[in-house]
């Protein structure tokens, strides 16, 4: 007869080995959850409202708002020409700021990967360069170039520029070295200057990443471009702010900017969504969305 | 192939070179044509007027140097010392620093040879290689005398004020006051006020004075310190950091239920699927400035009106990814949970949430990391944490080197956070992809 050998010792060392995982997530569980109470906690202590208070008028105020608008709906239309202007100076400045991020940052990412710097020396440089571009948050430069070059777009195009730069630099370096390193060594075998084998050798294979990326980029930079508006570097964040302070009355205009505002958004986000699936998929998940 | 043939496909080569080489001149044409046309209609031109390059210097020498003032009242002969003119920095009284004679005739050494003189109603400037600069103000105005010979560019007079900036500091002089300022480098009182006892102490003494016991005395004076305000800096950073972790935990928490619901593989109702997808897409598309107005109106100023902002935001990024990675998973081993006869709820537990939680985890963290820089802009309009701090100091226009201290705090707390998280995110998966990480 064969005998079975008993399972008997591993089936208890299994169950003490998830013993001992459900102890230490449910610490873990525990650890969490108290900071989220006693965090919760402080935070609402600090703010001006507390809330439980606002929990209950929380649609206060988009319902005085969309009342407001819906009162004076025949007006809407001409608000949106009004503030059109102001819309197309928000996505320029995030456009401009997108496309000029890209170039230098295209610049950096090369000089920062190994096997494509100029100066292979210097790569620890650009990349703390590019840390920390990326670790300044750009309403910090926005603020301060305003204080030197006034208001305006051009404070919030060059913060956005710089963070970006930061930003699109990492992301393109990390590009840069998934990308295949051979056609530079046939370039260099010709005697081809390190821009001719950057441009001819580099670029062709990483441009649709490239692309991609710089779309999201510029998704992101219209609602960051929005929100410097309304720290004071124009465009339609700083018409929103206005209509906002005027209040009760004005509300109409609030209401036509939040819907501009918010359409911009999603057909920006849309666009440039199916314009990334077509660079990663090609063109035939188009046909799909 | 036919002669033919190989025609047609030279004139469709040739075509096709010819395509691309206008593409190559017509894409960079095409974005500097762009470029141009921006910074047109932004008025680039009109910059020179605006901006101001002495508040560009005054901003970056205000970052790394600091004054100290010494004021001389004209109408009662007082005379008062502090560091940037501040009342929490000044000298009390009959004190100063030794670079300054106090007396009936104060004498203020610049270095350098430049030497003031405050007399009992008039003031002496001598500066080496000019000369002597004697001046007079009164209520009539104030009387001058300078050296023979033209006016220099330094010296700005008029029937009222006197102003003289040379290398080594400031003199200006108007009917009510005289006022000579002197720069140094450095952030003058950092650790410790002028009426601290531990002022001026070398390293070495405090940390003998720390061996005899005094070291909580010492840390005190230093945390509670009135020009800078650490302890203040420490609980705004935390309030920041706090900001982050209630609205990225928040969000997730409330996405996790939702995200399923979502989900093409488990909730086989369409409309249902698509309402919960408009949802997402509602929340995420009002982005957190939008968000954080309206939930300003309910919750009034303050950090938590930030936190709830990036809970609804993150909602529907979490909502979307989440779903998206719910979608992802790997059939074999829901089947494998089932064919042990376990039950939906056992199928969902055992067969899908162990396949996402590295997955979700990681997004978590990755927003977590994006969220704390986002909380300094939050903050800035909701009024929170660091970034409350840093937009406040910027409006006085004359903290400059606080704003450059703060402005360090934060790039040390976002690199930080981005190293720890990037540590973390590694342990979790191994090389994680930016690509699947970043999708909004």
């Amino acid at each position: 007869m064969l005998e079975i050998p008993s399972t008997q010792k591993y089936k208890t060392q299994y169950f003490n080995l998830i013993k001992k995982r459900r102890t230490y997530s449910a610490i873990l569980l525990g650890i969490f959850i108290v900071l989220m109470i006693s965090g919760f906690n402080v935070v609402d202590d600090r703010n001006a409202g507390g809330f439980w208070a606002g929990i209950t008028s929380i649609f206060d105020f988009p319902k005085e708002v969309i009342l407001e608008a819906s009162e004076k709906a025949d007006k809407i239309p001409g608000l949106f020409v009004k503030f059109f202007p102001s819309l197309i100076e928000t996505i320029n400045i995030a456009a401009a700021a997108t496309l000029a991020a890209s170039v230098f940052a295209i610049f950096l990412s090369m000089l920062a990967t190994h096997g494509m710097a100029k100066w292979p020396r210097l790569i620890p440089v650009f990349r703390r360069i590019l840390d920390i571009m990326r670790a300044i948050p750009d309403f910090v430069i926005a603020l301060i170039l305003i204080f030197i070059l006034g208001g305006g777009p051009v404070p919030a195009m060059i913060a956005i520029t710089f963070h970006t730069t930061g930003a699109l630099g990492k992301l393109f370096s990390e590009v840069n070295e998934n990308s295949s390193l051979k056609p530079l060594d046939g370039l260099s075998s010709v005697g081809a200057s390190w821009m001719q084998k950057m441009l001819l050798g580099v670029i062709p294979q990483v441009s649709p990443n490239y692309f991609s990326y710089g779309l999201l980029r510029f998704e992101i930079n219209i609602r960051i471009s929005a929100i410097l508006g309304f720290v004071g570097a124009g465009g339609i964040g700083y018409d929103l702010k206005n209509a906002i302070s005027w209040g009760k009355g004005r509300y109409d205009e609030a209401g036509a900017i939040f819907i501009l505002l918010f359409v911009t958004i999603v057909i920006v986000d849309q666009l440039s969504g199916i314009l990334r699936d077509r660079l990663t998929h090609g063109n035939k998940s188009v046909g799909l969305l | 192939m036919s002669i033919n043939g190989r025609e047609t496909l030279k004139t469709n080569v040739n075509e096709l070179f010819y395509f691309k080489r206008a593409r190559a001149i017509g894409i960079p044409l095409a974005i500097f044509a762009y470029l141009t046309y921006v910074l047109v209609s932004f008025d680039i031109m009109g910059l020179s007027e605006r901006g101001s390059l002495k508040n560009a210097k005054t901003l970056v020498g205000d970052m790394y140097s600091y004054k100290t003032h010494i004021t001389r009242d004209n109408r009662n002969g007082g005379i008062s010392v502090s560091v940037e003119g501040e009342k929490k920095g000044r000298f009390p009284d009959g004190t100063a620093p030794s670079w300054v004679e106090l007396g009936n005739t104060t004498k203020v050494d610049l270095g350098g040879g430049h030497l003031i003189f405050f007399g009992e109603e008039d003031v002496v400037y001598e500066v080496p290689n000019y000369g002597r600069i004697w001046a007079k103000p009164s209520s009539r105005g104030v009387e001058a005398e300078f050296p023979d010979g033209p006016l220099p560019k330094w010296i700005n007079q008029s029937k009222n004020r006197i102003a003289i900036t040379t290398e080594a500091g400031r003199l200006s002089i108007t009917r009510n006051r005289a006022e000579v300022f002197r720069y140094f480098n450095g952030w003058e009182l950092f650790f410790f006020t002028l009426d601290s006892p531990y002022y001026g102490k070398s390293v070495s003494e405090l940390v003998s004075l720390a061996h005899s016991g005094e070291l909580a005395e010492i840390l005190e004076e230093f945390w509670y310190n009135k020009m800078w305000r650490h302890s203040d800096v420490a609980w705004a950073i935390g309030e920041t950091i706090l900001m982050a972790f209630l609205g990225t935990f928040g969000a997730a928490l409330m996405a996790f239920p939702l995200a399923f619901l979502a989900a093409k593989n488990i909730t086989p109702l369409a409309p249902i699927r698509s309402l919960f997808r408009r949802i997402f897409d509602f929340t995420r598309g009002l982005d957190h400035l939008l968000w954080t107005i309206i939930l300003a109106r309910a919750f009034g100023p303050g950090p938590l009106t930030g936190a709830l902002a990036m809970v609804v935001t993150d909602t529907g990024t979490f909502g979307k990814l989440f779903s998206e990675a719910i979608e992802n998973v790997d059939k074999k081993q829901i089947d494998g949970v089932q064919s042990t006869g376990a039950k939906n709820i056992q199928r969902y537990r055992f067969g899908v949430i162990p396949q996402i939680t590295p997955v979700l985890l990681s997004q978590i963290l990755y927003y977590f990391e994006s969220n704390i820089r986002g909380a300094t802009v939050i903050g800035a309009i909701v009024g929170g944490g660091i970034g409350l701090m840093l937009t406040q100091a910027i409006i006085t226009q004359s903290n400059w080197e606080e704003v450059a201290y703060y402005i360090i705090l934060i790039i040390i707390l976002v690199t930080t956070t981005d190293w720890l998280s990037g540590k973390v995110r590694q342990r979790l998966i191994k090389g994680p992809s930016s690509n699947d990480l970043i999708g909004l």
